[in-house]
């Protein structure tokens, strides 16, 4: 389903824009210890990963719409002139194919890299994901499983994707027993949990806010790691209001951090939660007193809910305030009015004021 | 205007001798092209451009002068190729697979058995002593007929994708009845550990994976795991992936048929074409030539047989299987049979067709009774014999299931376990609440018939 998105390529190529006017502020990851670095932007990191996870194993494929130039966003470039055509390759136009195709593999114990072209699009694999990948392991009673699957998409907004390229569905597959769902903040992050999903004896999903393919860029550590699937990350101390996110938001949130210190005299802590399902319970609770959970995706049943449910059920005595959710409005995710639809940091500024208050 | 469709009558033009460039040899035959609202075309008119190819990307074809409507009638349907006919005579000597005696007994004797055990399970779930059951009934051929070919070609290591309706397959690879009682059972002994409806069998051993109630969902994993089989060292392998044809109609099938095709995957895609999905018959199912009609359209070799016809069906999987690993690439086989039985202990199939017809099928074209015409013939067949096989394999199923209904179920705690590799602190902070409200209204769950 690449219909536009070689013209969005294009676009976030060319039109520096883009970046410009995005709705957040880059944070780099700290430097790491590593000694052997290197400057990547996120799809080169996606792109290493994917390098070094079919160098260490002959068994790993790579497949998906377009992925064999490269990919429409450039993640499998140059892979398949190193690794051979029967190890990164095309596939037909079919989103249930890829992903039925990919348990199949998996299933025969060798490692599947599946790519659906944009998270919009993993609806029609969503039976394969669901009914299958998901129970494999549970309903054969552990005999046979398909735990060497993993299947990237990217995700979020991109500025002018509408409704079909802007997507976040994380919380449909987080109702799911049995996967693994992560959204990295960075190239360092996608490095890290692209090689943890592989690796992973369960089936996993990454979602990968495309905005970030480019714009995000860091000194990433050029050998393997593995970033702890289930793992929060608390990005920024403070004792006043935590500020929960993941993917491109934590980015928007560490701004607001940021301006909330300068502005309100507020002192807020920021956690990526990073792995969506399992998620890290322990890294939210009894810290504060006040939270804000944010999310591209709509509100009503957002994976914020859950968070929010879980914080008021096991912290409630430790809350001075109701739990706010901000996050995308209960609508499809529209075009011209992109600027009017994200939880931008003036958004989360306000839930600042009113959970202080 | 409209009415142009109108005035001019459909004039089918019967070409001389159109022949379709490079077709299996299975239907050289000739093939006719009709051409709508034109009068009269002669074959040099239309191939005046003769000579010129398409340079297209998507197809490499000639070009015509003027429009060729191609009609599906136009189109032979695809033969269904049978060995034996209904008196268990092989009308082709050439056509004999030369079975041992040994061999065609145990094709018979494992249809009995499935055929045995059917009858009683079917019976204990009208009783309530077990939840659900389907049949096989009428299509054990397709089942043995494949599977018999391991004496000669097939191997326990092809890896077999169901849909449900392959109990035979099982059978014929040594799956017990131990076995098939105690999942449906879902008892301690169950490898499924009771997590499954009845018939949804899977073996690691046999290289049978575990049945899944969704349909279609199996036919693009097949795919999938016949090209990672296909890139291993000296792989000796191939995947053989059963559906329904009312499953045939599902975007996954369209999926593993493609995939298949583009990826050259050594994969056997059988459709057991029964006429019925549930209630539905097979011409509100498709207007097309079948499955295997679909074949040739995604550019796979293709064959359709008698799958009541349990050496057609042999014959026709050992030339696949030979297809496909020779080749590395698919293979659709089409086997065309009666669905006997209701779809299910749910289901009452006389609401939708008539017994009459049921009875045809259940009777003279039925695969057992011709192989046992086939055996008569060779003097191969004991009455007495047989009917104390039936009666041992009775005596078994109905001791059998007076075993496994005593089994306890497993550890109630099997509930949370392998839905992960291990199991994360969420599922076992759950398993503990569960555990605590177990210990607190113990007299309202079943604990004591399932293991401690």
């Amino acid at each position: 389903m690449n219909r536009h998105s070689r013209y969005l390529f294009s676009f976030v190529k060319t039109n520096k824009s883009v970046i410009r006017t995005s709705h957040f502020t880059y944070y780099p990851d700290p430097p790491t210890p590593a000694q052997n670095k290197q400057k990547m932007n996120m799809f080169q990191a996606i792109n290493n990963a994917m390098d070094i996870a079919l160098g260490e194993d002959a068994t790993a494929l790579l497949f998906g719409e377009d992925v064999g130039f490269g990919g429409v966003f450039r993640c499998s470039i140059n892979l398949r002139d190193k690794y051979g055509k029967d190890r990164v390759f095309n596939t037909p136009l079919c989103e249930q194919g890829i992903a039925g195709f990919a348990i199949g593999v998996a299933n025969a114990g060798a490692t599947a890299i599946a790519e659906i072209q944009f998270a919009d699009y993993i609806f029609p694999a969503f039976d394969q994901i669901i009914n299958e990948a998901a129970k494999f392991r549970y309903r054969s009673g552990g005999i046979f499983d398909c735990g060497s699957l993993t299947i990237r998409a990217p995700c979020g907004a991109v500025g002018h994707g509408a409704l079909y390229h802007s997507q976040s569905p994380e919380a449909y597959f987080a109702h799911t027993p049995g996967l693994k769902v992560v959204v990295p903040r960075g190239p360092i992050k996608a490095k890290g949990l692209l090689l943890a999903c592989v690796r992973d004896p369960n089936p996993c999903l990454v979602f990968e806010p495309k905005v970030l393919y480019r714009a995000a860029v860091e000194e990433v550590p050029a050998d393997a790691y593995v970033s702890e699937i289930g793992k929060a990350d608390v990005l920024r101390k403070g004792k006043d209001v935590t500020l929960i996110g993941w993917g491109t938001q934590v980015h928007v949130l560490l701004e607001v951090a940021e301006l909330a210190k300068k502005d309100l005299k507020v002192d807020c802590e920021v956690i990526d939660l990073v792995s969506i399902l399992p998620w890290d319970k322990d890294a939210i609770c009894k810290k504060t007193g006040r939270v804000i959970v944010s999310h591209e995706a709509p509100l009503t049943q957002g994976f914020g809910s859950e968070i929010s449910a879980s914080i008021q059920e096991h912290c409630f005595l430790y809350l001075e305030a109701p739990v706010k959710r901000v996050t995308g409005w209960d609508t499809p995710f529209p075009h011209v009015f992109e600027p009017f639809y994200l939880p931008n940091k003036y958004r989360c500024l306000s839930a600042i004021k009113e959970v202080i208050n | 205007m409209l009415s142009i469709s109108r005035s001019a009558k459909p004039i089918q033009i019967v070409l001389e001798r159109f022949k379709v460039i490079d077709r299996a040899n299975s239907f050289k035959d000739v093939k006719t092209v009709s051409s709508l609202f034109v009068d009269k075309i002669k074959f040099d008119t239309m191939v005046a451009f003769a000579g010129h190819t398409s340079v297209f990307p998507g197809a490499k074809a000639a070009f015509v002068s003027q429009p060729v409507f191609l009609m599906p009638k136009d189109i032979e349907s695809i033969p269904i190729y049978r060995v034996l006919d209904r008196d268990g005579k092989i009308q082709d000597l050439t056509q004999d697979p030369n079975l041992s005696k040994e061999t065609v007994q145990k094709m018979f004797r494992d249809m009995i058995l499935l055929n045995t055990m059917d009858k009683i399970l079917y019976e204990s779930q009208r009783q309530g002593r077990i939840s659900f059951y389907m049949t096989n009934f009428g299509e054990e051929a397709s089942h043995i007929g494949y599977n018999s070919s391991s004496a000669a070609a097939l191997e326990i290591r092809d890896v077999i994708y169901g849909q449900y309706r392959e109990a035979g397959v099982l059978v014929w690879r040594g799956f017990t009845i131990e076995q098939f009682i105690d999942q449906c059972y879902g008892n301690e002994a169950d490898v499924g550990k009771g997590k499954q409806m009845p018939v949804h069998y899977g073996s690691k051993d046999l290289n049978f994976v575990t049945i899944s109630s969704p349909l279609a969902t199996q036919m693009p994993q097949a795919v999938g795991a016949a090209y990672a089989m296909k890139r291993r060292k000296n792989n000796d392998a191939c995947v053989v992936c059963y559906f329904g044809e009312g499953a045939a109609s599902e975007g996954d099938a369209h999926a593993a048929f493609n995939f298949a095709a583009t990826l050259n995957c050594p994969v056997i895609l059988f459709c057991r074409n029964n006429g019925f999905a549930i209630s539905t018959p097979a011409h509100e199912q498709y207007k097309g030539d079948g499955i295997a009609g679909r074949g040739p359209g995604y550019g796979i070799a293709t064959i359709r047989v008698d799958g009541t016809d349990v050496f057609a069906v042999y014959n026709a999987m050992k030339l696949c299987r030979e297809y496909v690993m020779k080749e590395s690439k698919p293979a659709v086989l089409e086997a065309m049979a009666y669905r006997v039985g209701h779809h299910s202990t749910s289901d009452d199939s006389t609401a939708y067709r008539s017994s009459a017809e049921i009875e045809v099928w259940n009777s003279v074209e039925h695969p057992i009774s011709k192989l046992k015409n086939y055996m008569v013939k060779r003097d191969w067949f004991n009455e007495a014999e047989e009917n104390d096989f039936v009666k041992d394999i009775r005596k078994k199923v109905l001791k059998q299931i007076s075993i496994s209904e005593k089994k306890l179920k497993p550890n109630w705690k099997e509930l949370f376990t392998d839905v992960y590799n291990d199991v994360p602190l969420h599922l076992q902070e759950q398993m503990n609440e569960l555990k605590q409200n177990i210990e607190e209204n113990k007299s309202y769950y079943p604990v004591k018939n399932f293991k401690a």
